[in-house]
């Protein structure tokens, strides 16, 4: 059984997963998850890395509320209090942009709106419905969304996946952005290990399912002037902690 | 511009039916028209229309309401389903006429009676219609409903409703059609007024002209209904599939 309870003190999130199974379709269950222990400081950004299908997501589900059959203690915000990004956009096609961010966040002031919009780019498809907008401006939508909230926690489930490089790195660039300018804590999954670095202050390495944390490594040069001799370093470092060669199913 | 020809044509063959079958089995198109405006001007022409729609709005009101609710419930809830499937295969199954004469047995031959019965005639198509729709939510978007905290009221109204939408329009359409020809089945038996009791009346007098005056003055009202109100309706809810289309 679970024990969640409410983040108080510096850390804001304190994640203790015991154990976490499915039951497969054969009747067995499936281990997914297996002693994860970490925990966030206020303002910190944490990435979660690891191949896919290792449970990452599952994770995440878990420290949102929205599974709470597993064993362990997850101490996080109060729902209210945290936002996510999915990995599919998850916006309402019959909404416009402005009012997909508006439903969530009927509080949000015209003045942080406009702000979101112009950060990420969104101004001019404020009156769009999200069935106008291509993935990479429905992503951003969504990210909007999980900001005008002015979450304590925010959550971000693989956000650039499947998005061309370029725009990959811009969106990176105005979360980033974001995050830094909000001081928001946030926790990132992703299985892309080069994003994981530029993004990181702390990245947690996990192994294939069930995933356990194989390594934390802490990058303490700020985001914004990492060079990529350093990211490099960093890289190293990660796959470093891994025995054998780094899992194809992480991208290095 | 096919639609007015196809109305030309049924409007020939009812012609050329009134001539072969005769004035009395089935008078001609003209011949309902004057009995139509007779009616009309005397004023018991919009009295009984007005009556029977009045039951029609109140009866597919309580219907589609209770049973959209019904609906929902079951197709979100499974033990609710359980609980409530093998009741609505017997009122699925259950004769309209059955259910009109019980009503009317067990609460005598009253408005309220009449209506009930109408409602429970058409409940369990809304419900099955809807619970449909409730078993095709998308949950990925009830997962972000409550990541965001989003109340329980305003998660029914932007999330859950729309979805429903095309159901809700289904039940409706199919609802308001069926609820008018129960109505009228209803007035036969057991009211003093309505479109239905019109035609019973005619019926004892074999005036055909009256029934058909009647019944086609009520169908051009379900027309101005389903174009003036429920289409626009539709077009309103559907603007967002229009924009992206």
């Amino acid at each position: 059984m679970n024990d969640a309870r409410r983040a108080g003190g510096s850390e804001l999130l304190d994640v203790r997963i015991v154990r976490k199974a499915y039951a497969a379709a054969t009747g067995q269950p499936l281990e997914v998850l297996r002693d994860i222990a970490f925990t966030l400081a206020r303002g910190e950004l944490g990435v979660l890395v690891g191949p896919s299908g290792c449970g990452k997501t599952t994770m995440l589900r878990i420290i949102a509320g929205s599974d709470a059959d597993y064993d362990g203690k997850v101490v996080a915000p109060a729902r209210g209090r945290l936002a996510m990004v999915f990995q599919e956009p998850r916006l309402l096609p019959w909404r416009t942009v402005e009012d997909n961010v508006r439903l969530v966040a009927p509080s949000v002031s015209e003045s942080a709106l406009v702000t979101l919009f112009d950060v990420l780019e969104l101004t001019q498809h404020r009156l769009h419905y999200p069935g106008e907008l291509s993935l990479g401006l429905a992503r951003r939508v969504a990210v909007a969304r999980a900001f005008a909230v002015e979450p304590e926690l925010l959550l971000l489930d693989e956000p650039f996946v499947s998005l061309d490089d370029a725009l990959a790195s811009k969106l990176r660039d105005e979360l980033s952005v974001l995050v830094e300018s909000r001081a928001v804590t946030t926790l990132l999954v992703t299985h892309d290990l080069d994003e994981a670095v530029r993004l990181a202050d702390r990245l947690f390495l996990l192994s294939a399912r069930p995933a356990q944390v194989l390594a934390e490594v802490s990058i303490r040069v700020p985001r914004g002037r990492r060079t990529d001799a350093e990211l490099s370093v960093a890289k190293a470092a990660v796959v470093g902690h891994l025995r054998g060669p780094l899992d194809p199913a992480i991208k290095a | 511009m096919l639609r007015l020809v196809s109305l030309g044509l049924l409007i020939i063959v009812w012609y050329i039916g009134s001539f072969i079958a005769g004035e009395q089995m089935l008078p001609a198109p003209m011949t309902v028209l004057n009995a139509i405006l007779t009616e009309a001007r005397s004023g018991e022409l919009f009295f009984q229309l007005g009556v029977t729609l009045a039951r029609v709005l109140v009866a597919f009101t309580l219907a589609m309401t209770i049973g959209s609710a019904i609906g929902l419930l079951m197709g979100r809830v499974a033990l609710v389903n359980q609980l409530g499937d093998s009741w609505l295969v017997v009122l699925l199954n259950l004769p309209a006429l059955v259910i009109i004469v019980l009503a009317y047995l067990w609460g005598g031959l009253t408005e309220v009676a009449a209506i009930l019965a109408v409602a429970i005639n058409k409940l369990p198509t809304a419900i099955v219609t809807v619970r449909e729709g409730a078993r095709a939510l998308d949950p990925a978007l009830d997962e972000m409903a409550k990541v965001f905290a989003m109340p329980r009221l305003r998660t029914l109204r932007h999330i859950v409703i729309p979805q429903l939408a095309p159901y809700l329009a289904a039940a409706g359409r199919s609802g308001l059609s069926l609820v008018w020809k129960i109505v009228l089945i209803v007035e036969l038996l057991g009211r003093p007024n309505g479109v239905g009791f019109e035609i019973g009346i005619a019926f004892q007098l074999f005036d055909v002209t009256r029934i058909l005056a009647y019944a086609l003055a009520f169908v051009v009202v379900i027309l101005a209904i389903e174009t003036l109100v429920v289409q626009p309706i539709e077009r309103r809810a559907s603007r967002w599939r229009l924009r992206t289309a």
